[in-house]
């Protein structure tokens, strides 16, 4: 057993040397964890057992490919992925360092584990998100908890059945291939001697690295894994007593608020907070541009903000008016922009010359405003400084990111903060910055007390950072056949997400332009897929319209991608496409795509009264590979349409000089009941092919569908998103 | 100043400013943590909770208007460790993501179903409208409370 301790302090060491020249500051902050991975504390805090360390080492070939990528969201950590402790009573407690936000990855990822060490989900408990208990992950983005997070869990559960085997083979002396696990028991049918899991691991405090791939149980094998297990806590959410951040409470607990500059970019001038230090019990913190209160009450913080008179130099800052503009002017020449992907251009044969070809070509731009996610949720935090060392609760996708901005706020080592993720009232890309957890731990810090801090929504709605707004120019060609010959497409400071187009054309161009982005941005449930999409589809539509052919037949014409034919195809048969002709009361519009691993095609139809537009029925074909979880992936495609739809039809934050003009929600108005269409699901469930996720994808196509069907019923081309944020436009 | 609230059936002293929004109270001095702030404005219904059987917001309701009348929040509809009707439809429809909306979605629905045992689909979107849900789970809430109006309609 010390062997294998060893073995561990060892690869850590290795590990360091590596971990020194890694950019990956994710990588380093880890190793300082591995170091605290001592196995005597562990069993001490779980009670003997057995523990199953995934150990990606530094030297796999595939690890260092995907190191060498310099897209951050493809960076995995390097040592320990996950683990997983079998106790004597049974219990399988699985640490993974994801977060629960309403994708139900907790299920999901229990149902894996409980599907590769053959034992009941119930038995299974899964700590998530926990800084000091779990082990490093980049983060809950860009939907990669399924095939990534998933099949690592897999590996460790399938060592840990092997560990299980092996065990009981050794005490019974007989060779472990002929044994089977199930239920939670080893037996040997020949002997017909079985085991449980708990009769086996009693008084062994056994860690196991796994150094090589076990073999996985096939999808067509699965039998918890593939089913539609019901949410493990789900009572939890219906009795009120899940504890959202929100809700948590510690003693002696104060309630903090922040003071809002008047703009953004604004410095603080002058502050007189006489005022409000005269109300009981509260404390006013101003630090830099930071002022702050924490109070017993929330009524009283709130009372003593409002009390606090300052003055804010702001500097000129863009107006929305000239937004489109002023991001392509900002991209080009000496200004850089703040995008952390930088610039990336593909290039393909010669768009100069394929243009030569064409018969018919066609010019565009397409738009898209920043929008907000508007988690239910606020963010919110709860931090408390004990002797030196910080505890913050707060909901984000990014814990260990977390812990490092505190770390670097406050000038104390990683390892002095803890960063604790409950359960989470949703983020959609939103909650990737440790905002609420800084602010909340400054005022700590000066209360010496706990404080929790819950953004207002005017809060949420003007400090948060937005979904990228962008302009999209794309200029193509075709011959009369319907042979797509030359595609360029620029985006300017949407980003890079599905940029690539899935169409057969000889010649393209496609380039991602960062620029300045006036309003604070960040990523958004599908990046920026949503808005590629929107342009590419739009403009594809375009094409089969000006040269007199069905759009869906001028789709598969120029597509060979087998996956996403089929979604096409099978979205088309189920909705009918071509059984019924648009009319001036009533469009059908079609669009798909392919995007992290999933595959969509979306038929959406529209119906027009007197300018009003309302979308009365979305089918959506989907592939993800090997579908997990069928109820839990029905969900999250449904929510994702539904949620679409806002920044489809009307969302759009409207800014000037620094402030934001509708920072709530009776202005920024958000999908509601009543704009639900009829919505039909059509899962291509493909258990030849890996599982991918599907938090994203399934928004993508929407809007451009939507767009589409608005051109069938009315012929007015719509170009930019939101479509119709006061109703369809006039004609011209 | 001192206000007696009759809270799930338990009368429960608090002190608080008159015009404090009974949510705060509830959240803060209860620990009736099950209601959820949305917005404060009158616009998610996060907050809903029932006065004397109707769906208010709790975030527009000062405490004061609150007093002496009943109050049944999230907390107060299971009975003897048993889920309300419509608790139980949320959960077996699986009637919700994060789960943040849904305590109120419930309150509100509970609400609607004692004034009209059984909705038609138009009448629940009607009537709930008002509640958001960013996850966008509508179509399964609509299902689960129509699955509750007919276990209720049931002898
Ligand atoms: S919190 Fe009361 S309506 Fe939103
Ligand atoms: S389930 Fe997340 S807001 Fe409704």
């Amino acid at each position: 057993m010390s062997k294998e301790r060893n073995a561990l302090i060892d690869q850590n060491f290795r590990l360091n040397e590596e971990a020194v020249e890694d950019r990956d500051h994710g990588a380093i902050q880890r190793l300082a964890y591995g170091f605290e991975l001592d196995r005597r504390e562990f069993f001490k805090l779980l009670g003997g057992g057995v523990l199953v360390c995934a150990w990606a080492g530094p030297l796999r070939a595939q690890e260092s490919g995907a190191r060498a990528r310099e897209n951050s969201e493809d960076k995995l950590p390097q040592s320990i992925d996950g683990w997983l402790h079998i106790g004597e009573d049974g219990t399988v407690t699985v640490y993974t360092g994801k977060a629960e936000l309403g994708q139900n990855i907790r299920t999901s990822l229990s149902q894996q584990v409980a599907e590769e060490l053959r034992t009941p989900i119930s038995s299974i408990r899964l700590v998530m998100a926990d800084t000091t208990l779990t082990p490093f992950d980049m983060g809950t983005f860009g939907s990669r908890t399924t095939p990534i997070m998933g099949s690592q869990l897999r590996k460790v559960a399938a060592s840990a059945r092997d560990v299980l085997i092996q065990m009981a083979a050794a005490r019974w002396q007989v060779d472990a291939a002929k044994l089977v696990a199930a239920n939670g028991t080893i037996t040997d049918p020949a002997t017909r001697k079985s085991v449980s899991y708990p009769d086996l691991i009693k008084g062994q405090q056994l860690v196991k690295l796994i150094e090589n791939d076990p073999p996985l149980t096939p999808a067509e094998k699965w039998h918890v894994a593939g089913t539609p297990i019901p949410k493990l806590d789900g009572r939890a959410f219906v009795s009120g007593q899940h504890k959202y951040t929100s809700d948590m409470t510690r003693p002696g607990m104060l309630y903090g608020k922040v003071l809002r500059p008047s703009a953004f970019h604004a410095n603080l001038t002058s502050l007189d907070a006489s005022e409000a230090e005269k109300l009981p019990g509260v404390k006013v913190v101003r630090d830099g541009n930071f002022v702050g209160v924490a109070s017993p009450e929330q009524h009283t913080a709130t009372r003593a903000i409002s009390l606090l008179h300052a003055q804010w130099s702001a500097p000129q800052q863009p107006t929305e008016a000239e937004l489109f503009e002023y991001l392509k002017k900002s991209s080009s020449g000496e200004r850089r922009g703040n995008d952390q992907w930088g610039p990336s251009v593909y290039e393909l044969g010669s768009v100069k010359e394929g243009l030569a070809t064409a018969e018919k070509t066609l010019n565009q731009t397409y738009t898209v405003a920043y929008i907000a996610h508007v988690p239910l949720e606020p963010r919110a935090a709860l931090a408390e400084w004990q002797e030196g060392k910080l505890t913050v609760w707060t909901g984000t996708q990014r814990p260990f990111a977390v812990r490092d901005e505190l770390a670097q706020a406050f000038r104390i080592p990683s390892e002095q903060v803890r960063v604790i993720v409950p359960d989470t009232g949703s983020a959609y890309g939103g909650k990737h910055t440790g905002d609420a957890a800084l602010e909340a731990a400054r005022l700590a810090k000066a209360a010496g007390k706990p404080v929790k801090l819950v953004w207002t929504r005017e809060e949420e709605l003007t400090w948060a950072y937005f979904r990228p707004a962008g302009v999209i120019d794309v200029k193509s060609g075709v011959r009369g056949d319907g042979t797509l010959v030359a595609w360029q497409f620029d985006n300017y400071n949407s980003g890079p997400a599905a940029i690539r187009t899935p169409y057969n054309i000889p010649n393209q161009r496609i380039e991602y332009h960062p620029a300045d982005s006036p309003l604070r941005q960040g990523s958004y449930r599908g990046l920026a897929a949503p808005a590629n999409h929107f342009a590419r589809e739009g403009h594809m539509d375009e094409l089969a319209h000006m040269l007199g052919r069905d759009p869906l037949e001028f789709r598969l014409k120029n597509l060979t991608d087998q996956r996403l034919r089929a979604v096409f195809e099978a979205a088309a048969r189920k909705f009918g496409w071509g059984r019924e002709k648009s009319s001036a009361s009533r469009g059908f519009g079609i669009a798909g795509g392919a995007e992290k691993g999933g595959y969509v095609a979306t038929c959406a139809e529209v119906e027009l009264n007197q300018g009003e537009v309302r979308v009365s029925r979305v089918l959506e074909a989907f592939e993800c590979g090997a579908v997990v979880n069928p109820d839990g992936l029905r969900n999250q495609i449904s929510g994702a349409i539904v949620q679409g739809l806002g920044g489809a039809l009307f969302e759009a934050i409207q800014f000037d000089n620094g402030r934001i003009l509708n920072p709530h929600l009776a202005q920024y108005r958000v999908p509601r009941f009543s704009d639900v269409p009829q919505i039909e699901i059509e899962i291509l469930d493909r258990k030849d092919l890996p599982s991918a996720g599907a938090g994203e994808t399934p928004m993508v196509a929407l809007a451009p569908a939507i767009a589409n069907a608005i051109f069938a019923a009315t012929g007015i081309r719509l170009r930019s998103l939101p479509l119709v944020p006061e109703g369809l436009p006039k004609k011209g | 100043m001192p206000i007696t609230l009759l809270v799930n059936g338990a009368e429960r002293r608090v002190e608080a400013p008159s015009d404090q929004p009974l949510l705060y109270v509830l959240r803060e001095q209860l620990d009736l943590t099950g209601t959820k702030y949305g917005c404060g404005e009158g616009q998610c219904g996060a907050c809903t909770v029932l006065v004397d059987g109707r769906p208010v917001r709790s975030c527009r309701t000062p405490v004061s208007a609150a007093a002496g009348k009943k109050i049944t929040t999230i907390e107060g509809l299971e009975q003897d460790g048993k889920l309300h009707p419509v608790q139980q439809a949320f959960l077996d429809a699986e009637a919700f993501q994060c789960g943040y909306c849904t305590p109120a979605m419930i309150v509100a629905a509970a609400a609607l179903l004692n004034e009209n045992p059984s909705p038609s689909e138009q009448e629940i979107m009607r009537r709930m409208e008002g509640n958001l849900c960013r996850c966008g789970t509508y179509p399964r809430i609509v299902a689960a409370v129509r699955q509750a109006s007919s276990v209720a309609r049931k002898p």
